[in-house]
């Protein structure tokens, strides 16, 4: 087993500075907003989570074409990896959403596309898990998981579209316009604020993904030694 | 030339290997009997051989083609007959081999179905279910689905399964009339007496490679359950 | 690759297994045979049309759907229906060939993989457009409801198809895991929720003589969710039933 790389040892570190800065500068260099007050610094870690939770499938998606055409098992571990990642930002990216939807509109959940399609990002997610835990043979473990992720990968936009479309027709009721997404002003100060937090999500995805990814392949190694003396 | 080329076949299951490099040929018009226990890779290798399965590692060609590149030419060649019937159970027989005969595109395909329903004794029941055959009657109609196409090679995965023994003499009569004659055939045993009458040539899977191969020629009919048991401890 | 016929009278294959004619011909064989089956246990059709009966009957206890609100809800439990009716028809089809071993037949003969998978999309269209033209009527006279409109049946149609093309798909891979049936509702919904949205709003505003204009996004969405999964399948297929 080989020892944390240095590579990873230093983002380890680089990702907790910039996450501290990142916190910081939310609570006290990006300024208050005049409608929404305290609730509204949730936005910036809100997006963040959501991007990140956006990258994460894509890169899901992307390993599940590499596997397929590569048959190479490593690609198989990025794609689980980045799945149980974006699970949890999503997650987080929807309760920071329910957290704004609270403090700014009253009610805990908003049907607005953005969130709903979060939400339904969770459930294939879970159909996701599902689908690999119902299989016994790694090997069509990886290609059904690399074909589920492509498919569903594919259908998300379309999701978020009908549902944006959806929404123009029926406006919502809650909220009226501002729950249809950021309609404030966004001065230089927080826009910094919001593009550093874009990037410090990024960093801290990466490095998980990093963290995740040699875990997989511990995993694999483990098992292999364990056939090895059960024969 | 050859009618079946293995070449140092690997087969894995994620991390599990089942195959470690196989070698394995078979002359035109040999019948090959593999022998082996439970889990010693037979079926894998015998769905490796019907394309059902790509190989890992190695080199796997049939009738001059090579799998799995050239997979749908060697398909046409084929017949395989494993222990699941392969047969639509709501379909009559004659349904069954007029399906298989459009997916194969056999000429003039009626006649050929009758012919093969003839072969195979199964003519009085050709306007039956497949759901109301015995066992025994639907591994023969499925040998005549594996013949219909006329393939130059045929596959056998254990086909006596689950037959008592008058199924099992029907069942052998019709592979010698009607599977075996002028064919290559690889047929998976783990029951030696099974094959000891049909079989050219007898091998022993083992630990995913063959241990022993011996000609009929070779040995005498009452020694081949000790040259298996041997092969089989030294292993 | 084979391409040269060779002759017509000789015993045994001939032309071309790997042209378009021999595609055709395994994708209308498939068809044919599941109807064929069909026809004799009328299991699936029965087992589809009982559900999706009873599914609509509880929706009248379930919902208020009294004279006001009907032609705002009716679409949305048609769908439901449709959607649920669905995997029931979906689940059985590939069960047929997991049973005996079929599914094994089908990959042994010499016909390029997506012929498998068009043959039972196909006919998994057939049943699901059977069940519903039979339940439509049944709706209208239940709820006095006219049904009889040429651009909901195309809404129908278009929804029913992108439904079979993505069920069709999953279900071949859901066949394949320990828990089977029980996964495909699970892994086919998330991904149908364009088709739903979609199918049921174009079906609404046609039932509600909206202005065209005003569908033709719907109609839009639906023809692009078929044309990308009809295209994505016959991509991704292969890698589903090939070991």
């Amino acid at each position: 087993m080989e020892p944390k790389p240095r590579m990873l040892a230093i983002l380890d570190v680089v990702t907790t500075l910039l996450f501290l800065t990142a916190v910081g500068m939310v609570f006290f260099y990006a300024p208050l907003e005049a409608i929404m007050g305290q609730v509204q610094r949730v936005f910036y870690f809100h997006v963040a989570n959501a991007w990140v939770g956006m990258l994460g499938f894509m890169v899901a998606a992307i390993a599940g074409i590499a596997y397929l055409r590569k048959n190479d098992r490593k690609w198989d571990i990025v794609g689980l990896a980045a799945i149980e990642i974006s699970f949890v930002f999503f997650l987080t990216a929807i309760i920071s959403g329910s957290i704004w939807a609270r403090g700014s509109w009253g009610t805990w959940w908003t049907w607005d596309p953005r969130l709903t399609t979060a939400a339904i990002c969770e459930l294939v997610y879970a159909a996701y898990f599902m689908l690999r835990q119902g299989i016994e043979d790694p090997d069509r473990r990886a290609r059904f998981g690399a074909v589920y992720a492509i498919l569903s990968f594919i259908s998300v936009p379309l999701t978020f579209i009908s549902i944006r479309i959806f929404r123009t027709i029926h406006p919502v009721i809650f909220g009226g316009a501002a729950a249809s997404g950021s309609s404030f002003e966004m001065s230089p100060k927080m826009l910094q604020t919001f593009m550093f937090s874009l990037l410090t999500f990024s960093i801290i995805f990466i490095d998980l993904l990093w963290h995740r990814i040699r875990l997989g392949k511990l995993a694999d190694e483990t098992e292999a030694l364990r056939l090895k003396t059960l024969q | 030339m050859l009618m079946i080329t293995v070449r140092k076949l690997v087969k894995r299951f994620g991390l599990k290997t089942v195959l470690r490099g196989m070698d394995f040929s078979v002359e035109p018009g040999e019948f090959v009997a593999l022998l082996g226990p439970n889990g010693a890779g037979k079926t894998t290798f015998l769905r490796i051989l019907s394309s059902l399965s790509r190989p890992t590692i190695g080199l796997v060609s049939i009738a001059g083609y090579s799998l799995p590149n050239q997979a749908a030419a060697v398909r046409r060649r084929l017949g395989v007959v494993s222990h699941l019937p392969l047969l639509y159970g709501d379909l009559t027989a004659e349904e069954n081999l007029r399906f298989y005969a459009r997916m194969y595109n056999v000429a003039l395909a009626e006649k050929r179905i009758s012919d093969v329903l003839e072969m195979v004794g199964l003519a009085p029941r050709r306007r039956d279910l497949v759901r109301t055959f015995s066992r025994g009657m639907q591994q023969r109609l499925a040998i005549g689905r594996a013949v219909l196409h006329d393939p130059e090679v045929m596959l056998f995965d254990e086909p006596h399964t689950g037959l008592d023994q008058d199924a099992c003499l029907m069942l052998d009569t019709v592979l010698r009339e009607v599977a075996v004659r002028g064919r290559t055939v690889v047929m998976t045993s783990h029951d030696l007496a099974r094959v000891a009458d049909l079989a050219s040539r007898f091998d022993v899977l083992s630990r995913g490679v063959i241990a022993a191969s011996v000609q009929r020629s070779q040995i005498e009919p009452n020694d081949l359950l000790a040259f298996y048991r041997q092969t089989l401890n030294e292993a | 690759m084979e391409s040269l016929p060779q002759a017509e009278d000789k015993l045994g294959t001939n032309g071309s297994t790997l042209g378009v004619g021999q595609f055709i011909r395994s994708v209308t064989a498939i068809i044919w045979k599941d109807l064929a089956a069909e026809l004799r246990s009328r299991e699936l059709l029965s087992a589809m049309l009982v559900f999706a009966l009873l599914v609509i009957l509880i929706f009248n206890f379930a919902l208020e759907l009294d004279a006001a609100t009907r032609s705002s809800v009716t679409a949305g439990v048609l769908w439901v229906t449709f959607a649920f009716a669905g995997t029931l028809g979906l689940n059985r089809s590939m069960a047929m060939e997991k049973d005996r071993g079929c599914l094994d037949g089908l990959l042994l003969a010499p016909v390029d993989r997506t012929a498998i998978y068009f043959g039972k999309a196909i006919g998994n269209l057939i049943f699901m457009l059977i069940v519903e033209a039979i339940v439509l009527p049944v709706y209208s006279v239940l709820y006095s409801v006219n049904l009889f409109n040429p651009g909901l049946l195309l809404v129908i149609l278009l929804g029913s198809i992108g439904y079979v093309a993505v069920g069709t798909l999953l279900s071949s891979m859901a066949i394949q895991t320990r828990t089977r049936d029980v996964l495909l509702p699970v892994l086919l919904f998330p991904l149908i929720i364009p088709v739903l949205i979609a199918a049921v709003k174009g079906s609404t505003g046609f039932l509600q003589g909206v202005d065209v204009a005003d569908i033709r996004p719907w109609i839009n969405l639906l023809l692009v969710y078929d044309v990308i999964f009809i295209a994505v399948a016959f991509m991704v297929f292969d890698y589903i039933v090939e070991e």
